[in-house]
């Protein structure tokens, strides 16, 4: 099968190097539910795009959908060059290049940290458990819990299991990270812990797509926002132009119930 | 009154013979229901994935097998293999072969039950976490799903492995020398059913007893920290 994808953005080389990700067009249906109207929105190599909007307005579908987690039933959704709404589009292989960070954090419980993070080099990248052990210890110093290599994730805190989650989608080496709500279950301390690490992935110049409430990260760190509501795309601005005078009537209410609590 | 000489007397038959089926007449609780647990789950494994196939010329199948011998009594399934299929098949079926290939036959439909809902309790965000590093379908049911389900179906496995043990003794209908068909056979002798079948009662006990115990450990334990 003819399924090359274009390199994932190596650390460290921000700048804008095409789209990565580019939706046309691309609608989705839930049943009867039409959850995504008529998308169009690309992202480039590097860019860190917050997508916000209110519940159900389909921030989670609209970012599930960049690794196939959801088919999409009409429209065209290119990833890292390769076209995945195609039929017969290697979806393993997309994914492998492409991390994914869940609200729920979604460890395997049977395995201890490490284990959690070597699995996807040792399975699909066929790396050698030497590599994929001095690679997930390497990682771990990054999401700044070493010691916790040999721990079960159920003796972790959700700060901590998140920053695992991060660390096991960054071993495949991804070109693309994608965030769902990462701090929306964690308790309020813990949140910056995981942010800080978002922010460094992001300064170290990885695309980011996010779904998060967190106001505070979009200001410092998106370079886009992109506000949803019904299942469009309403309105994408830079943070500051957003924030300070977003254009449609729904944002403005939406960031008016957001930021005063 | 009661005299459990009879059962020291024939002590080496009933356990040696019947239970672990070491003697002349080959048989054996043990020597069915080691192979038939291990058969009958592995077979269960398949059946309980082919159940959660996307395919529908997979599933339906795995559907009507665990719902047709759910449905029948075991002694029914060994009676079949017993008559009717070595007719069929014009060649004749030692008692072995019949009681062995019943037993893994019925007790598959109940394991690929439990095996179906073992997996179908792991919650869907483990699958999709699994994906999400790249891992194909297969690849996932096998490293993520399946470890976490085999731990949630202990409970249920285990009983249903006591189940198929103690039913091994429906093999003695057939001629098949097992603890009970020993018992009997020392019975015809001795005329001590009271004491000749609290003893094998007893056997079965300790044994059904022994791996509930024995299972326990590799119970689920409770999560969170
Ligand atoms: N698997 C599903 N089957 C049917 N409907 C679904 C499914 N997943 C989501 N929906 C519906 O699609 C709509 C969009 O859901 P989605 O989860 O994308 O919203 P969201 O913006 O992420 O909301 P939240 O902020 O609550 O997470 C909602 O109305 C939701 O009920
Ligand atoms: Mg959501």
């Amino acid at each position: 099968m003819e399924t090359r994808l274009a390199d994932g953005q190596p650390p460290g080389t921000s700048g804008p190097r095409g789209t990565v990700i580019e939706f046309k067009a691309v609608n989705k249906w839930f049943g009867c539910l039409h959850v995504l109207c008529d998308i169009g929105l690309a992202v480039q190599a590097g860019e860190v795009v917050v997508v916000c909007g209110p519940s159900g307005s389909g921030k989670s579908t609209l970012i599930r959908c960049v690794n196939g987690l959801e088919p999409i039933q009409s429209g065209e959704l290119h990833v890292l060059g390769e076209c995945i709404s195609r039929a017969g589009a290697d979806m393993p292989l997309l994914r492998s290049r492409v991390g994914m960070v869940f609200q729920s954090f979604n460890l395997f419980p049977h395995m201890t940290v490490l284990e959690n993070i070597m699995l996807g080099p040792i399975k699909v990248k066929k790396a050698s458990r030497g590599e994929a052990e001095s690679a997930a210890r390497g990682l771990l110093e990054r999401v700044q819990i070493p010691d916790k290599a040999s721990a079960y994730p159920a003796n972790l805190s959700g700060g901590q299991q998140q920053r695992v989650a991060i660390a096991r989608a960054l071993a495949m080496q991804p070109g693309i990270m994608l965030f769902d709500e990462p701090t929306s279950a964690l308790d309020p301390e813990m949140i910056n812990e995981v942010l800080d690490v978002m922010t460094d992935l992001a300064r170290d110049g990885m695309t980011m797509m996010v779904v998060t409430h967190e106001m505070g990260f979009a200001k410092r760190v998106a370079d886009r926002v992109v506000f949803m509501d019904g299942g469009q795309v309403i309105e994408e601005a830079p943070p500051g132009a957003f924030f300070a005078a977003a254009q449609s009537d729904r944002a403005r209410e939406f960031l008016s119930k957001i930021l005063t609590h | 009154m009661l005299d459990f000489g009879v059962v020291l007397k024939n002590l080496g038959f009933l356990l040696v013979q019947g239970f672990l089926g070491l003697g002349a007449f080959g048989g054996g609780t043990l020597a069915l229901a080691v192979p038939a647990i291990a058969l009958g789950f592995l077979l269960g494994i398949f059946i309980g994935l082919a159940r959660l196939a996307r395919s529908p010329l997979v599933r339906l199948p795995a559907a009507a097998y665990v719902e047709l011998f759910r449905g029948v009594p075991l002694v029914m399934v060994i009676f079949w293999m017993w008559f009717v299929i070595p007719q069929l098949l014009r060649l004749p079926i030692p008692e072995y072969g019949v009681a062995l290939t019943a037993f893994v036959i019925f007790e598959a439909a109940y394991f690929g039950e439990i095996v179906r809902a073992g997996i179908q309790s792991v919650p869907r965000g483990q699958v999709e976490a699994a994906a999400s590093i790249g891992l194909t379908r297969a690849q996932a049911m096998l490293w993520v799903v399946l470890p976490q389900a085999l731990r949630n179906m202990v409970p249920s496995l285990v009983t249903q492995m006591i189940v198929l043990f103690k039913d091994t003794s429906l093999a003695s209908i057939i001629g098949y020398v097992d603890l009970t068909k020993a018992a009997q056979i020392v019975n015809n002798r001795e005329i001590r059913p009271f004491e000749l079948y609290l003893f094998i009662a007893l056997v079965y006990w300790a044994c059904a007893y022994s791996m509930s115990r024995f299972a326990r450990r590799f119970e689920p334990r409770p999560q969170g920290a």
